[in-house]
């Protein structure tokens, strides 16, 4: 059985108890998009600028677990002043993290994603260990998915 | 060391009969206070369901030879022990086996529900129902435009009963939970069941979450209809039982078609089986009815006033013990020595998010549930998304709770 030190890593906690970028940004120019965990009732508000392609700014609300919201701390700071190509070659990269392959679904998952290297992630690698706990996967996915639906939005807008 | 007052049950002896509460986790015996969810299951209740496989397994209801008329028998002895558990007072008629409670509230506001419900027809529930007896009318809503009212929960947790009759005013049919599977509190029936009859009005309860703790009389309540699920009393999975009074279930079109609830099938129509097999479409859940039944004499050989007592008791010492040993710790529920409250636990400890409580309390092969609990809307009341929940059994003593305790001290510890 793996063990809770492979789960809760000091950066986790710390991202925790100081969570990043939190708020929330003036709708428009930002999106917000709201992500559910329907197992367990989190709830993320993902606030997202986006100005020539470029994530200009990130905010995040909400309630969660320390998974959850550590995981959206470090995706903030990871997204942040990165261009959307770049954001969804992290995305696609960390739900492989998390042993979700999605190279069948959606327009431009067909591309295969080749081994990841954990120091490309820096502070987001401490989130491996939750690939061990499959009930927390959806909790480290939450922002993430919310993410997506958030460029989504901003390619359309 | 750690003991309750009175000790009506002999513990000990009763984890014995459960396979899994001997299992060990990374070194620790497993604490199992997540019977709420689903209880764990004596030996008898294997025992019965193997020996029904390896000695007498055949259709029911069909064969001639011996096996399947021995089968029958059987099936038909779990829907007699269901029926006897609740004081049905007609169970060979009115106890109907479904594959979980949740089916048997569907089959009512499938049947029942689109029979007798028009637009603007009132139903009333109440904002502490498991979705299981939320959904099923928000569906028929959606289909028929009823109109749906809730009697409110107080912040004392307790239905607020202060306008019932107002509330059920011109109501077709009233809801209930008999004991909430988040708060612990058990409904006071009578005052409701008395207005809906007032109004006019058919009473249903929800007995998921009493009847494995509680004795039960289904008449001396004056119910219309009951429910309750297997696996929560010691029972299999695959197993739900729904009790309504003949002339009702008479009145109800079937609900699911196929084999055994049929009388006659033409090529272009049917009549239905009599009472109960009208609703029991299929084959029906033989094993489980039988491991049903041996769930139910466990519980009658133990007792179930004595069960209430055990439970009574170590209640009150969970609840004394959280709140001493944790200062900050928020119980959304009755507090210790509360009158009809069963041993269902939620709590919130501080800032610390449940999932991350409950993933710390499995290090200590503590069992308890974190998440909504299958109620979104009494969660909402609460303020809360989420909570932990430790609820307890007949195998659960004072030790398990300080298992507990000792595991949350060191949640503590590990969030700040
Ligand atoms: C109060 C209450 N009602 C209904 C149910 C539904 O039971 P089942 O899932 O067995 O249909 C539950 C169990 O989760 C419950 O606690």
């Amino acid at each position: 059985m793996a063990g809770l030190e492979d789960l809760y890593r000091e950066i986790i906690l710390d991202h925790y108890r100081s969570p990043r970028n939190r708020g929330e940004l003036t709708t428009p120019p930002a999106i917000r998009v709201e992500g559910f965990n329907p197992l367990c009732g989190d709830e993320i508000v993902l606030y997202l600028e986006v100005a020539d392609d470029i994530v200009t700014d990130v905010k995040i609300s909400g309630q969660g677990c320390s998974i959850s919201q550590s995981s959206a701390s470090m995706m903030s700071a990871a997204i942040k002043g990165k261009s959307v190509v770049e954001v969804r070659a992290l995305i696609r990269s960390f739900k492989a993290m998390m042993s979700i392959h999605e190279a069948t679904l959606g327009e431009e998952g067909v591309e295969e994603i080749g081994p990841i290297d954990p120091d490309s992630f820096g502070e987001l690698a401490a989130l491996q260990g939750v690939v061990k706990f499959p009930v927390r996967i959806k909790c480290a996915t939450l922002s993430w998915n919310t993410l997506v639906q958030a460029l989504e939005e901003a390619a359309t807008a | 060391m750690a003991s309750l007052e009175v000790q009506t049950l002999a513990v000990e002896a009763i984890k014995a009969d459960f396979p899994l509460l001997s299992r060990v986790q990374a070194g620790r015996k497993i604490v199992f206070l997540d019977s709420a969810a689903s209880a764990q299951r004596p030996q008898a209740v294997l025992d019965a369901m193997d020996d029904y496989y390896s000695t007498t397994h055949a259709n029911v209801h069909r064969g001639v030879y011996a096996i399947a008329e021995e089968a029958t028998r059987r099936y038909e002895e779990g829907r007699l022990a269901a029926g006897r558990l609740i004081n049905a007072p007609n169970p060979s008629r009115e106890i109907i086996l479904t594959k979980n409670v949740t089916e048997a509230y569907n089959l009512v506001t499938y049947t029942w529900g689109r029979k007798n419900l028009q637009r603007g027809d009132v139903v009333v529930l109440t904002e502490s129902e498991h979705h299981a007896n939320i959904v099923p009318w928000l569906m028929l809503k959606a289909e028929r435009e009823i109109e749906i009212r809730y009697l409110r929960v107080n912040d004392d947790f307790r239905l607020d009963l202060s306008n019932l009759d107002e509330v059920v005013r011109d109501a077709k049919f009233v809801s209930v939970t008999a004991a909430s599977n988040v708060l612990g509190t058990i409904t006071d029936l009578a005052p409701i069941v008395a207005a809906a009859h007032r109004a006019g009005a058919l009473v249903m309860a929800d007995g998921a979450q009493l009847v494995p703790h509680r004795p039960v009389d289904v008449q001396a309540l004056d119910l219309d209809l009951f429910g309750y699920t297997g696996h929560k009393l010691m029972g299999p999975t695959g197993i739900g039982v729904l009790w309504a009074r003949a002339e009702i279930l008479e009145a109800m079109p079937p609900f699911l078609g196929g084999g055994e609830m049929i009388n006659d099938v033409r090529l272009d129509s049917f009549t239905t089986n009599e009472l109960p097999w009208k609703f029991e479409a299929g084959t029906p859940p033989i094993a489980e009815s039988i491991g049903l039944g041996a769930a139910i004499k466990y519980l009658e050989a133990i007792g179930l006033d004595r069960i209430a007592a055990h439970e009574a008791a170590l209640t009150d010492y969970t609840l004394n013990r959280l709140t001493e040993t944790f200062p900050e710790i928020e119980i959304f529920g009755p507090p210790a020595g509360a009158d009809r409250r069963g041993g269902v636990i939620s709590f919130k400890l501080g800032d610390i998010h449940p999932h991350d409580v409950a993933q710390v309390l499995d290090e200590h092969a503590v069992c308890v549930r974190a998440g909504h609990h299958c109620a979104k809307p009494l969660m909402r009341r609460l303020g809360v998304n989420a909570t932990t929940r430790a609820s307890l059994y007949l195998y659960n003593d004072e030790h398990d709770v300080e298992t507990l305790i000792e595991a949350l001290v060191d949640v503590k510890r590990m969030f700040q």
